[in-house]
C-alpha cells in the first residue's frame, strides 16, 4: 500500500495512479450501485471476469504499477445515477456507455470492445427519436448536467484508494497541510458561498469559523449521512460511488476547526455505503491520510462509523448527536447554544451533509471564484437531486443552482410517460411541499424554493401525474410525520395526528365543509410551536397541497370524488359492455371472487364484494382495456335487481 | 443463550456510550431483542433497565419478538407510494396472510414497511431477506411467493 509521508509526494503518486490506469488498453467498469446490483450487476462483472480469463486475455482486476501492458481492465464502479437503465456498463477510454447489460450480453461486448474495436450498437442508449448514443455525455439525461459532487461517481472504482489518486484525490489535502493556515481554508470555503447541503442552507463557512472560535475541546466534525427523506438517495449514491471525497472533506475540515475526531452517521438502510466507507477508512489509514501524523505533518484526524437505528428525526443535528452518544434521538429545545458551541458529548460540532463534505476538496483546488461562478448569486455551486416518480428518466442528476423545474423534468427527465399529464413536483420531502404546472419555471435555489411554499431540502423531486391524488399525497406526508415524530412536544405529537385524521377522513369521503378550515388552522399551530424543525415543516405538504390544489380537496369533500382516481373509498372499478369479451382473466385473478360472467359472456363486478384492489383492470388485455376506474362511487347493486333475471 | 450473549457482550462492559452498537450487535447475532438480552445488556454496560428499553424502543430498527424465516419489507418511500406501494403491501397481506407489522404463526414470515431504501429509481421497490426488488409488478410477486412456496418444499 502505498504511504504518503509528505505532502509534496502527493503529486507524484498521482501520476504514478494515472499511469497505472494508462497502462490498460481498455477499461470495463460495471455500475456496483443499490440500483445496478438489484438489477444483477454483480452477475454482469462476474461474468466480464470470467470471459476475459477464458480468452486468454491478461488482466487487471486492480491497477498493478509494473510488468507489461494489460489488454484489459475491469473494476466496479458507484452510481452513475440512471439507475432506471441499469445495470450500466462503461467502456473507457471510449467512454461508451451501455445500458440494460445482461449477463448474455458481455460475451458480445467484451468482442467487440477487444476483437473489433467497435461498439455493440443494441445495447447503446435509444434515444426518443430513435437514435443511438454511445457516450454518457450524449445521453439526453446527462446532457445538460454538471457534475462535482457526482463527478467521480461511476468513474472510479470506490474501493481504490489509487483510483481517487488518479482523479486528483487528496490533492486538496495537501495542499491544505503544506499551504494554508485553518483561516485560509475557512475564507476559501466562505467566499466560495458553500451553504450546507442538508436542506436548511446554512453557509458553510460562518459554521466552521464559529468552531474554530468556540472554546472547548477536543472538537469534533460529524457528518450527516442519516439520508431519511423518503424519495432522495443523493447522499447514499456518493457515499457508494466516491467515499473518500466525503474524508477528504470531513479531514479539511477537522484541520480547518482543530478537530481530530470524527464521525459519519449513516442510515441503517445502507449496508452498502456502510461497507465501502469501512474500506475507504482502512485504505486511508494505511496511506496514512488518516490517524496519526496525516501525511507526516504531525495534523492527527481519525474516524468512525455510527450506523442509525431508525429514526428520521435523527437527521436533525442535536438528535442525531445525541443519538451517537447511545440516547433516544430528540431535538434538543430552543433557544440552545449552536452545535458547533455545544454539539457532540457538548463539545464544539461541525455537522454537514454528505455533500456539503464531499464539494470541499473541488473547492480547494479550483478555488473560492471558480465555485462562486456556478449557481445562482446567493446560492453557489450545483444542487443534486433524485429524480423520481412518474417521469420518463429517473435517477440522480446534478446541475448549476436555478436551473428551472421545467429544464430538469422537460428535457433531463424526458417528460411525464404514459402519455400522461404532469401534474405537481414534490421536493424537499415530508418537510417540502408540492408545487403545481405553474411554477414549472422558478428557477431552483435554496430562497426561491423557499418563498413558494416548499424547501430545497436535502434533494428529492418526486414527480407527479395526473395519476396522483394530492390530499393522498398529503395524508401520505402526515402518516410518515405522525409516525416519525419523536413526541416529546404536544403540537408535533398531536398536531400531526390531528391532521392526519382529518386528511383520512376526507380520503375516506367523510370530509367536512369545515375541515379546510381547520386543516389551515392545525397547520400554523404546529408550524408555530413545535420545538424542532421535524414539526415546523409538518403542515408544509398540507399548506402548499392546500395552497395550489384546492380543488382536488373540494371535489373529495363535497362530490366525494377522487379526480385521480386513487382514494380507495370513493373509486368503482366496472367492466365496460362494449368492451368485454369474456375472457374471464379478470375473475380468474380476482382475489376476492367479485367478479362473474359465463365465458364469451360479458361479466359483472359485484360491487358490494369488490375490495378495489384493482387487479381486474392490470390483467384485463390491453386490446380489450374493458375495466375503467369511476369516481364517485357507484353503489353496491340491491339484492331485488339481482332477482328480476 | 446466556453463553451466546456473554460472548457477544463481553467487549461491550461498562461500555454505556456504545448502547446503539450493543443493540445492533445483538440483533444481528439471535435475530431480536428477548427480554433476557436487555437485562443482560443493563448488566454489562451499567445503565438501568429502563435506559436500555427507552432507548431501543426509540428506534424503528429493533424488535422484541422473534422474526419470521423470510422479512419482507415493502418500501413506502415517496417514488414508491406514487406508483402503488399500497397495492403492493394488499397483495402481500393477502398471500402471506398477516397483516404489516405481523409475523405468520409457524414463523416463516413477517411483513413491513420500510421508510425508503434510496433505490427510487426502481420504484416500486420490494426487499425480501436483504434482496432488493425492483419495478415490482404483479408476475414479480408472483414469482417471489413462488420461491417462497420452494424454500418451503426443500425442508
Amino acid at each position: 500500500m502505498i504511504q504518503i509521508t509528505s505532502p509534496p509526494q502527493m503529486a507524484k503518486i498521482m501520476e504514478q495512479c494515472q499511469a497505472a490506469l494508462a497502462r490498460q488498453k481498455v477499461r470495463f467498469l460495471v455500475c456496483a450501485g443499490t440500483g445496478c446490483v438489484a438489477g444483477g450487476s454483480l452477475d454482469v462483472y462476474d461474468e466480464f471476469k470470467r470471459l476475459i480469463e477464458e480468452k486468454g486475455i491478461s488482466v487487471d482486476v486492480e491497477l498493478l504499477y509494473e510488468g507489461q501492458k494489460s489488454d484489459a481492465g475491469i473494476g466496479i464502479g458507484g452510481c452513475h445515477g440512471f439507475c432506471q437503465m441499469g445495470p450500466l456498463v462503461r467502456v473507457e477510454p471510449k467512454e461508451t456507455f451501455y445500458t440494460k447489460v445482461k449477463v448474455a450480453d458481455v460475451e458480445e461486448i467484451v468482442t467487440a470492445t477487444i476483437d473489433k474495436d467497435t461498439v455493440v450498437e443494441r445495447l447503446l442508449y435509444q434515444n426518443p427519436d430513435g437514435s443511438r448514443s454511445v457516450t454518457e455525455h450524449e445521453v439526453p439525461f446527462y446532457s445538460t448536467q454538471q457534475r462535482i459532487v457526482l463527478g467521480k461517481c461511476g468513474v472510479i472504482n470506490p474501493e481504490d484508494i489509487r483510483e481517487y489518486f488518479a482523479a486528483e484525490g487528496y490533492q486538496a489535502l495537501a495542499h491544505v497541510l503544506q499551504d494554508l493556515t485553518r483561516e485560509q481554508v475557512i475564507d476559501i470555503v466562505t467566499r466560495s458561498g458553500l451553504r450546507g447541503r442538508g436542506g436548511a442552507g446554512f453557509p458553510a463557512g460562518r459554521k466552521w469559523q464559529s468552531c474554530l472560535q468556540a472554546t472547548g475541546s477536543p472538537k469534533y466534525i460529524v457528518c450527516n449521512g442519516d439520508e431519511g427523506d423518503p424519495g432522495a438517495f443523493m447522499d447514499r449514491s456518493v457515499l457508494e460511488g466516491d467515499p473518500l471525497a466525503v474524508i477528504e472533506g470531513m479531514t479539511i475540515a477537522g484541520y480547518s476547526v482543530g478537530a481530530s475526531y470524527g464521525y459519519i452517521y449513516v442510515r441503517a438502510e445502507y449496508p452498502l455505503a456502510v461497507k465501502r466507507l469501512h474500506k475507504a477508512i482502512a485504505q486511508a489509514r494505511q496511506s496514512q491520510l488518516l490517524g496519526d501524523n496525516i501525511m507526516g505533518t504531525g495534523f492527527n484526524f481519525d474516524l468512525k462509523i455510527f450506523q442509525g437505528a431508525g429514526a428520521f428525526v435523527c437527521g436533525e443535528s442535536t438528535a442525531l448527536t445525541l443519538s451517537i452518544e447511545g440516547k433516544r434521538g430528540m431535538p434538543r429545545v430552543a433557544p440552545r447554544p449552536r452545535t458547533t458551541e455545544i454539539g457532540l458529548w457538548d463539545k464544539p460540532t461541525v455537522l454537514n451533509n454528505v455533500k456539503s463534505f464531499a464539494y470541499v476538496p473541488d473547492i480547494i483546488r479550483k478555488g473560492a471564484d471558480w465555485f462562486k461562478a456556478i449557481g445562482t448569486e446567493t446560492s453557489s455551486g450545483t444542487a443534486v437531486f433524485a429524480l423520481t416518480g412518474n417521469i420518463t428518466n429517473s435517477g440522480l442528476i446534478e446541475v448549476p443552482m436555478g436551473t428551472t423545474f421545467r429544464e430538469i423534468i422537460f428535457n433531463l427527465g424526458g417528460g411525464i410517460p404514459d402519455g400522461e399529464k404532469f401534474k405537481a413536483v414534490q421536493t424537499g420531502g415530508p418537510s417540502g411541499g408540492c408545487l403545481p404546472e405553474s411554477l414549472l419555471d422558478l428557477p431552483i435555489d435554496f430562497d426561491s424554493l423557499d418563498e413558494a411554499g416548499a424547501i430545497m431540502g436535502s434533494g428529492g423531486m418526486v414527480i407527479m401525474d395526473e395519476r396522483t391524488c394530492m390530499v393522498d399525497v398529503a395524508r401520505y406526508f402526515l402518516d410518515f410525520t405522525v409516525i416519525e415524530s419523536c413526541g416529546q412536544c404536544v403540537p408535533c405529537r398531536l398536531g400531526t395526528k390531528q391532521l392526519l385524521e382529518v386528511l383520512e377522513d376526507i380520503c375516506a369521503g367523510k370530509g367536512r365543509k369545515e375541515d379546510l378550515d381547520l386543516l389551515y388552522e392545525l397547520s400554523h399551530a404546529v408550524h408555530a410551536a413545535s420545538i424542532c424543525g421535524l414539526g415546523q415543516t409538518a403542515a408544509n405538504p398540507v399548506l402548499t397541497t392546500l395552497r395550489y390544489f384546492k380543488e382536488e380537496y373540494e371535489a373529495h369533500i363535497f362530490d366525494k370524488c377522487c379526480p385521480a382516481k386513487v382514494c380507495k373509498a370513493l373509486i368503482s372499478f366496472v367492466i365496460s359492455e362494449d368492451r368485454c369479451k369474456g375472457c374471464g382473466i379478470c375473475a380468474k385473478h380476482c382475489p376476492v371472487s367479485a367478479i362473474t360472467g359465463e365465458k364469451k359472456q360479458v361479466h359483472v363486478i359485484d360491487q358490494s364484494l369488490c375490495i378495489q384492489c384493482g387487479v381486474c383492470m392490470e390483467k384485463c388485455p390491453k386490446k380489450f382495456r374493458a375495466v375503467d376506474c369511476v369516481s364517485p362511487r357507484i353503489k353496491a347493486a340491491v339484492p331485488e335487481t339481482m332477482e328480476t333475471t | 443463550m446466556e453463553d451466546r450473549l456473554s460472548e457477544i457482550l463481553s467487549p461491550y462492559k461498562g461500555k454505556q456510550d456504545a448502547l446503539i452498537p450493543i443493540l445492533q450487535k445483538v440483533q444481528e447475532e439471535i435475530g431480536y431483542l428477548p427480554a433476557e438480552a436487555m437485562q443482560e445488556i443493563a448488566r454489562t454496560t451499567g445503565l438501568p433497565q429502563s435506559r436500555v428499553y427507552a432507548v431501543a424502543t426509540f428506534y424503528a430498527q429493533f424488535y422484541f419478538t422473534r422474526r419470521g424465516r423470510h422479512q419482507s419489507k415493502i418500501c413506502t418511500g415517496t417514488a414508491c407510494h406514487v406508483k402503488g406501494a399500497a397495492r403492493i403491501m394488499d397483495t402481500f397481506e393477502r398471500e402471506l396472510g398477516i397483516a404489516c407489522g405481523e409475523t405468520s404463526e409457524d414463523y416463516e414470515h413477517s411483513l413491513e414497511t420500510v421508510a425508503c431504501v434510496g433505490s427510487c429509481a426502481l420504484a416500486p421497490v420490494v426487499v425480501v431477506d436483504e434482496e432488493v426488488y425492483g419495478q415490482v409488478d404483479s408476475s414479480k410477486m408472483s414469482k417471489i411467493f413462488d420461491d417462497f412456496k420452494e424454500t418451503e418444499k426443500e425442508d
